[in-house]
Parts: structure tokens; sequence; C-alpha cells
């Protein structure tokens, strides 16, 4: 049962984190990014069953755990992509800041170092 | 439980990547002094540990360790075939190529911001990304990857180092996500995440629920690769760093993407391969002619190398549209050709770059000549590049034609399959095209006696001879590196022998599988 209103909070974070992530402005962009890596963080953790006060623990003389029990793998799995996801968003954040400051700019129209607005023709010689 | 401990000569598995860990975390304590001769020993030591890893896999097939004993479809296993060794061997040697090449300044000397700690930690992840047996830890070793690419990338704060920073890290992040998205998907799905559990337990899943999870690998990978449509991130960012940068870039990161499609989609998910099979064409033939059609509108030098390294992708993916013994095998030396020209092209243009003072090649010319040296090795290169006989990237090509060829039914036998028919054309079409972006590139830059337009005809007034560093630290390792190529081109043998091996490996997992100590591979 609450495993349907997860994936249903699932599908909602991606459609947020998809919709931010095709706006111009680079900390709206962000913020999507943030967002659909934690929609990816919550899908796995929904994936790996949901209970309550059970410990994942295999009671002596069994190979496998008695009732139901949360997978603990995908929460290691999570937390690693976390830790990682975290470390990501802060350096994105402070080149974000970076660009502001060095370009002026929070909008990726604007941003036209790298490929130049309307280029040189392609050379005519040879 | 495994009740002994791993056999030492095991641990070389692992030892590139502990080496280049261990070796950035000493240059970070270590600061100014003579870090760069200090990452070339680590490089060195590496290098000699791959090359040692390939001959013992070569000889006696997968070597698998896992860590803290635990057995291996739960705890992490390194493992290490043909095809692994072998990317992990040529990125090590590109990179101490490129350590050389990088001192020829003084910001690469002193290695200001970690510059030297950041290149050994870009070679630690991608080693680890060949090396790992663990489809989860590859996701690890991606984003170790990603974040010393990041900052490499920055290391000298000029905007538009920043502004490429931006255009790359947010689309390789989102990548890095979905590939995060499908692997959670995956265990849901099969229930594990070692690579040998995979190959025994995926054909029992359901084909699919599989096909869409891999179609998500697909789309993740491909974004790391640079495969058309999602290759736009390439020509915005490469270009922006210090050419040494570029060159590094160019050898490793992308190849790492072409590197995780060739082990997913042949080895892990077979079935799934077979179902995307119409999609990885669709992939594949855009790829291989828009790239070299970008390149010939291009006036920024290292921009249109740039889209040679993305028709190089469209040269693997389409080995994968190929999935026999022979167009595997074209595929994976075709990275490992990538790997070698694709840096040589980068560290050439740099050099340019350095004789004419210009980015643009309509402000190039006459360079031909200051300076022959430079001349012949980007010639060398383009023909490289473009696969023609007898240099390097013509044996791949080879492989894969002959895959093609098979497939589409052309040898007489069989209906004829479109599909292969157009994944034929667009190899040839693509090596004509790299062909006439290449030749045209050199003859703006050589040939011409001065600048586009007007005054063509009269001497190029900005060339400068290269000084005595650009001279012994960046032509020297250069030209090396050109010559590898050369007699590598001349002398395939071992390639090909190597690719083939490589390609059974691939297709035919039980040695793979038995090295992990598992049983029941399809």
């Amino acid at each position: 049962m609450i495993e349907t209103a997860f994936a249903a909070l699932t599908g909602l974070f991606f459609a947020a984190g998809i919709y931010l992530l095709l706006s111009r402005s680079i900390i709206r962009m962000l913020l999507g990014l943030t967002l659909f890596g934690n929609a990816v963080n919550l899908l796995i953790f929904t994936a790996g069953r949901i209970t309550r006060a059970v410990p994942p623990i295999v009671p002596a003389g069994l190979e496998t755990p008695a009732g139901a029990v949360a997978n603990p793998l995908p929460q290691a799995l999570i937390l690693t992509a976390i830790v990682i996801g975290f470390a990501m968003f802060a350096f994105l954040l402070v080149l974000t800041y970076r660009a502001y400051r060095a370009l002026n700019a929070d909008n990726t129209d604007t941003m036209r170092l790298t490929e130049p607005k309307g280029g040189p023709n392609p050379p005519l010689s040879y | 439980m495994i009740t002994t401990s791993t056999p030492l000569p095991d641990w070389l598995v692992i030892a590139p990547v502990l080496l280049c860990l261990v070796g950035a975390a000493l240059l970070l304590v270590l600061r100014r002094a003579a870090g760069a001769w200090f990452a070339v020993i680590v490089v060195a030591a590496v290098i000699a540990c791959d090359a040692a890893l390939f001959a013992r896999v070569l000889a006696d097939g997968p070597v698998s360790m896992t860590m803290g004993r635990w057995l291996p479809p739960f705890g992490i296993s390194f493992t290490a075939d043909v095809m692994g060794a072998g990317f992990a061997l040529a990125a090590a040697a590109v990179t101490l190529v490129v350590l050389f090449y990088i001192q020829m300044d003084e910001e690469g000397r002193d290695g200001r911001g970690g510059l030297h700690a950041l290149i050994l930690l870009l070679l630690a992840g991608v080693s680890g990304a060949f090396l790992t047996g663990d489809f989860f830890n590859l996701y690890v070793w991606f984003e170790v990857m990603l974040i010393a690419s990041f900052g490499l990338l920055v290391i000298a704060g000029r905007p538009i180092q920043i502004e490429a920073a931006i255009k790359y890290g947010f689309l390789n992040f989102l990548a890095t996500s979905l590939f995060l998205l499908a692997l959670g998907l995956l265990y849901g799905l099969i229930g594990t995440l070692n690579m040998a559990d995979i190959i025994v337990s995926a054909p029992k899943a359901n084909a699919a629920v599989l096909a869409s999870v891999a179609g998500l690998f697909l789309l993740a990978f491909a974004t790391k690769a640079a495969a058309f449509p999602v290759n736009v991130w390439l020509p915005a960012s490469y270009h922006a760093p210090p050419p040494a940068i570029s060159a590094l870039f160019a050898g490793l990161l992308t190849k790492v993407g072409a590197y995780a499609l060739l082990r997913t989609f042949v080895a892990l998910l077979p079935g799934a391969r077979d179902i995307l099979d119409p999609v990885i064409a669709l992939v594949a033939i855009p790829t291989l002619l828009i790239a070299p059609l970008g390149a010939i509108a291009e006036t920024n030098l290292r921009r249109a190398i740039g889209y040679f390294v993305i028709g190089g992708i469209g040269a693997v993916v389409a080995g994968l549209a190929l999935p026999t013994a022979e167009g595997v095998a074209g595929a994976a030396a075709y990275v490992f050709h990538a790997m070698l020209t694709m840096t040589a092209l980068y560290l050439v243009a740099g050099l340019v770059e350095k004789a004419t003072g210009e980015t643009d090649t309509r402000r190039m010319g006459g360079l031909y000549a200051a300076s022959a040296p430079l001349s012949i090795l980007f010639l060398v290169l383009v023909f490289a590049a473009a696969g023609t006989p007898p240099f390097l990237g013509f044996w791949p090509k080879l492989l894969l034609l002959g895959a093609g060829a098979e497939r589409a039914g052309l040898n007489g036998a069989g209906a004829t399959d479109w599909w292969a028919v157009a994944l034929v054309a667009a190899l040839l079409l693509n090596a004509f095209l790299t062909l006439i972006a290449g030749t045209r590139l050199w003859a703006h830059v050589f040939w011409r006696q001065g600048h586009e337009g007007a005054h063509s005809e009269e001497e190029n007034p900005q060339l400068r001879a290269l000084a005595g560093p650009e001279r012994w630290l960046g032509l020297v390792p250069t030209g090396i590196l050109v010559a590898v190529i050369v007699l590598a081109g001349l002398w395939p043998d071992l390639i090909f022998r190597s690719a083939l091996e490589a390609a059974h490996g691939l297709l035919d997992p039980q040695g793979y599988v038995a090295a992990f100590g598992l049983e029941g591979a399809p």
C-alpha cells in the first residue's frame, strides 16, 4: 500500500526534476538535477521493499530471513549515491556561482563563449 | 565464505587503481615539490602493472579478486579480462604521454590547483571502470572520473572553462543519474549487480522489462560516450581547457562510455541487445555521418577534432549493432585505436596553437614551411583517424566492414539485411568524410601560405618556432605516441589477436563467470 504512494511520489519527483531541468536558468536546472537524483534514490529505496521495525537478520539455523524484511542492499546503494550526489551538487553550486560572477549570467542562452552564436561560416577555400 | 586470502599475484588486478589513488593522495601532501615527476613515476608503475595483467589475461584467461573475503555475488569483485586490461593499458600509456606534454608549460610543471593529483585521480577512475566486475562499482568509478574531470576542466578558471564545465557537468551528471536509475531497476529485476551473476541470471528475467531497463543503460552510456543525438556536450566543452587536458579527455572519458556499452550489451544483457538492435543501428548511422560533417563545417581546430572523437564512437556503436566475433573485435580494437589517435590529435593541435598563436583555422596557415614535423604528425593522424591503410584506424574498420558484409548477406548467403547494408555504407561514407574534413584542416593550417581571404598568398606573420621545452616535452612525446600508432598499424597482429580474444570473451562469457567462482553460465 505504502509502496503505491512512494511510487507516485517518485513519479512526481521525476516530473518536477525534468521540468526544472528544461529551464534556461542554471539555478533551476541545478535544483532539477537534485530532485532527479532524489527521485532515483527514492525509487531504489522503494524497490528494496518497505517494512517497519523488522531487522534484516537471518535467524540461527535458517538460510534466509524468516518474514518479509526490507532488503538492506538497496539502502546501502543509495547511501553511496546520496554522498556522491551531495558532492556533485556542492561542486555544481559553486560552479554556478563562479559562472554567475565570471559571465554575469544565470541564463544558458547567454553562455556563448564555447559555441559562438551565429558562428563563422565553414571555410570556403580548397 | 572464502576461507583463504586472495593469492598475492591476484592483487595485480587492483594494483593500477590502488597505485593511482595512493599516488594522488601523496601528491596532495607533497604539493609542489617535483609533483609532475612523481606522477610520471606512478603512471609508469601503473603501466607496468597493466602490461603484466594484460599478458597474464591473454595467456590464462580472466582474473578475479573479491575484497573482504565475501563470496563473489555479494562481495565487490575486481575482474580483468582481455578487453578491460587492454583498455586500462592504453589509458595509462596516453596518460604518461600527457604527463610529459603538460610540463612544457609553467602551469603544468608546478601543478597549481592539484593538477597532477587530479590526473592520477582521473586515471584511477578510468582504470577502476575498466577492471571492476561489479555493476554498481562501475557507477562509483564513473563518478570518480566525473569529479576528477570537473576539476581538470576548470583548473585555470578562465570564463570559457567555467562555461564548458557547466555544459559538460550537467549533462554528464544527468547521464550518471540515469545509469544509477537503471542499476536500481536492474537490481529489482534480477536481484544482483555482480557482473558474472548478471550473466547467469539475466536470461531468466522477463525479456521485455529487461529490454526497457537496457534502454536506460543505452541512453546513459551513449551520453557518456557522446553518440548522436546526445553528443552536443562534447564539442561544447573539449576545446575549453588547455590542449593537454583536452587530449587526456579525448583519450579516456568517452572511451569509458564505449567500454560500458560493449560490456553491458555484448556480455551482460545480450538478449536485450537483440531487442534494441534497430535502436543501436539508428544511433550508429547518424553518429557516423553527422560527426565528420560537423568537422568539415568547423573553423575552431580543437572543436573540429572533437567531431572526429564523436565519429569514432559511431564506429564503436556500429560494432555493437553487428554482434559477431568480428564486429565486437572491430569495436574493441577501434576503442583502443581511438584512445591513442584522438589523444595524439589533440596534442598536435596544442602544438599548432602554440606555433600559430591562434585557435581558429582561418587565421592559421603557412605552418608547413615553418614546422615540417608538425605537419607530418598531423597528416599521419588524419589518415589514422579516417582509417586509410596501412594506418591503425584501418584494421578495426576492416573487421567492422567484414562483420557488416557478412550480416548484410552480401557474401551471397541468405536474404539481404538492410540495417547491415546501411551500417556498411555509413562506415564507408564516414571514412571518406573524415578524410575530407581532416585533409581540409591540414590544407588550412599547414598548406595555405597565410590567413584565409585576400591575403592568403602572403606569409603568416604570427608564426613562431617552438621553444626549447615545447620541443623536448611537447613535440618529442607526441612524436613517440604517433610512432607507436604507426608501428601498431604496420604490425597489427597483436591487436587483431587481442581484439578477437576480447570479443570471444564477451560473446562467450564462460571463462569470465568461472573466474568469479560462479557456476551456471548460459
